[in-house]
């Protein structure tokens, strides 16, 4: 091919394509297409959309009973959709209010273990070596303290509080985040391009922050979309035991809970939480697995 | 005095099975403005020469000697000097353009980054800059290429962004190891040219790391021919490529297959393995696969001036021409 005409070819080539495409749009594209994915998102918007508004719309409070209907099953008649628990309050209310404390406990715990989690993993991983070692050994020291005992700890000295539980759960999730990143990071460092940008002068911080935690994108969002639902299934443990959420507020773990101990005579009460509760964490996981497909820019 | 001078550089690497001897002793000068090709098998040394220099050697591996930049010791040298050196100064370009550019960032976004970091310019005076870098590097739309990822674009596409990032600060030395390796023939070859026309356009010295001796023809101002981590001959391009001085460069000048010249199709190689770098051999390290080996050859032969500007690591002063050599070989078989 001659000169000339290879640069027609080329001219014409480059006209066609050449708006670019970023990495979210991209993925958006790829979501998109994903069908398990995008159910798994639509209906996660639809539950935090009614968790939001429906306490708002609804004319019961989660706290005060309804003093005619004690256990009564769902019904338009009494205007409990969902029904009442034993002490007559509200269950369409209580579940609403628990989703708000489920989800957030879900989102926040998770938001704690991510950020400490990636940049201690990151670093541990990027640095290797010594420090790689004294920082690893450290996360092998804190996952030997029992989980309990350390939440136990933390309410003795702060008292009761539902921040703390963020916090706690936060605090012991994100060693796991840490050794992923880790290991993400450790096969990361030998790649042509962190080597590439080493040459061009960017500093090891540089490196780590703009190379290394975005091309971790991929693992962390996927773990992050396990967390979320191994979180809210931690709370509602912690709230059986008396540690968690208290009374009068809710969460769906206490709500199955009180359910369950009331299953031969009021089923409805287990259900409509448990309910909410499995399509959530179902939600997430599929939403997670599109995520990590849609995110790889490699994979088309 | 030269731009970057190169002495005794020895690189080593402490493996299990032992210390590896990746470059023994290399020394040479590089000037502003000059292409000098480096050139040799796998595992001769020229990438870790390279990134000896830059201190970029991986964590088990030792640079001794010296490497000056402009009078200034580059070993040794603190990881924070050494960052404002790297990319600005002297930058490299690697053989893989695909795997060398961060998936997950817009070219863009990748060309501003090393702008603003050594330059301290503002993002916008960035930008164009980098849009007019890509231009120098004929990539057409730069503006709407800047908004792009690496995987929309082809090999060659990319390996010009990457000399576009490595020129875009305008450096003293431009290291570009294998540049066209990883690429198919066609773009190689409009690589090549581009480097070709840029070497020309601007001072940027290059040191141009390869294994095909046709891209040196084309390129190169000086040849820096390397075997088993040493030089074994150092002349300027075109007395090297009329008579080679040493019997590896007539070696690797017989493999490079020619159109013009009617041979029996097939194409001569030279026999046998570079040496170990665990191990290497007393005396010449080629003495095992060189057809002229005599006595001698067991003592290590010095780097040695031939004519002016000209180098050699040989015994023999003369190479006897190859078929003549083996019509001797046949007489003397035939007077037995």
């Amino acid at each position: 091919m001659n000169q000339t005409a290879q640069d027609f070819f080329e001219q014409a080539l480059d006209r066609r394509e050449v708006k670019g495409r970023s990495l979210y749009v991209d993925a958006w594209h790829r979501l998109r297409k994903n069908k398990a994915a995008l159910t798994g998102m639509c209906l996660l918007l639809v539950i935090v959309l009614m968790v939001i508004i429906g306490p708002m719309l609804n004319p019961w409070d989660h706290e005060i009973p309804d003093w005619d209907h004690y256990s009564t099953p769902p019904s338009l008649e009494t205007g409990h959709i969902m029904g009442t628990d034993a002490l007559g309050r509200d269950l369409f209310e209580r579940v609403m209010v628990g989703g708000r404390i489920s989800l957030l406990v879900g989102l926040i715990a998770t938001l704690v273990s991510l950020v400490i989690g990636v940049t201690y993993g990151a670093i541990a991983g990027y640095m290797g070596g010594r420090i790689d070692n004294i920082m690893m050994r450290a996360v092998d020291a804190i996952y030997a303290l029992p989980f309990m005992f350390f939440v136990i700890l933390l309410m003795v000295v702060f008292g009761r509080n539902i921040f703390l539980i963020f916090v706690a759960i936060g605090a012991v999730n994100w060693l796991d985040m840490a050794r992923i990143v880790r290991g993400q990071t450790l096969s990361l460092k030998t790649k042509d391009f962190i080597e590439a940008a080493r040459a061009t002068g960017a500093t090891e911080a540089q490196i780590i922050r703009r190379h290394i935690v975005p091309n971790l994108l991929g693992v962390v969002v996927v773990y992050v979309s396990l967390t979320i639902p191994q979180v809210i299934l931690v709370e509602s443990f912690l709230s059986f035991l008396g540690l968690g959420v208290q009374e009068p507020l809710t969460s769906w773990g206490a709500l199955v809970n009180e359910g369950a101990q009331e299953l031969e005579t009021a089923p409805w009460s287990l259900l409509f939480p448990a309910v909410f509760l499995a399509l959530t964490l179902f939600a997430f996981n599929f939403l997670g697995d599109g995520l990590r497909d849609a995110l790889d820019p490699r994979d088309r | 005095m030269a731009l970057l001078e190169v002495r005794d550089l020895v690189v080593t690497f402490d493996t299990p099975e032992g210390q590896v001897h990746a470059v023994n002793g290399l020394s040479f000068d590089l000037d502003p403005g000059q292409t000098l090709g480096v050139v040799g098998e796998s595992g001769s040394g020229k990438t870790q020469t390279a990134l000896a220099m830059l201190g970029l050697l991986a964590e088990n591996g030792h640079a001794q000697g010296s490497v000056r930049f402009r009078g200034q010791e580059l070993l040794g040298m603190s990881t924070q000097e050494l960052t404002s050196i790297r990319g600005s100064s002297i930058s490299m370009i690697f053989q893989d353009p695909t795997s060398s550019l961060n998936p997950y960032m817009s070219i863009g976004d990748q060309l501003v980054e090393v702008l603003t970091h050594h330059r301290n310019l503002k993002r916008r005076e960035a930008r164009m800059r980098a849009e007019e870098m890509l231009h120098q590097v004929q990539i057409s739309a730069p503006a709407q290429r800047m908004r792009q990822f690496p995987h929309e674009l082809s090999g060659g596409m990319c390996q010009r962004v990457m000399i576009a990032m490595g020129l875009l600060c305008q450096p003293d030395i431009l290291i570009a190891d294998e540049p066209t390796t990883a690429l198919d023939v066609t773009v190689q070859s409009q690589i090549n040219l581009l480097m070709d026309e840029l070497s020309e356009q601007s001072s940027t010295a290059i040191m141009l790391i390869t294994h095909d001796l046709g891209v040196i023809a084309g390129l190169c101002d000086r040849v820096l021919v390397m075997y088993a981590g040493e030089v074994m001959e150092m002349a300027d391009v075109d007395p090297l490529f009329a008579a080679p001085g040493h019997p590896y460069t007539e070696g690797l000048l017989k493999s490079v297959p020619r159109l013009d010249r009617d041979d029996s199709g097939i194409l001569s190689a030279i026999p046998g393995n570079p040496p170990d770098l665990l191990r290497l051999p007393v005396g010449c390290p080629f003495r095992a696969r060189c057809e002229y080996a005599w006595d001698r050859c067991t003592a290590h032969p010095e780097l040695r001036e031939t004519e002016a500007g000209r180098f050699k690591r040989c015994h023999l002063d003369t190479l006897p021409a190859a078929d003549q050599a083996l019509v001797e070989q046949a007489n003397e078989q035939g007077a037995d």
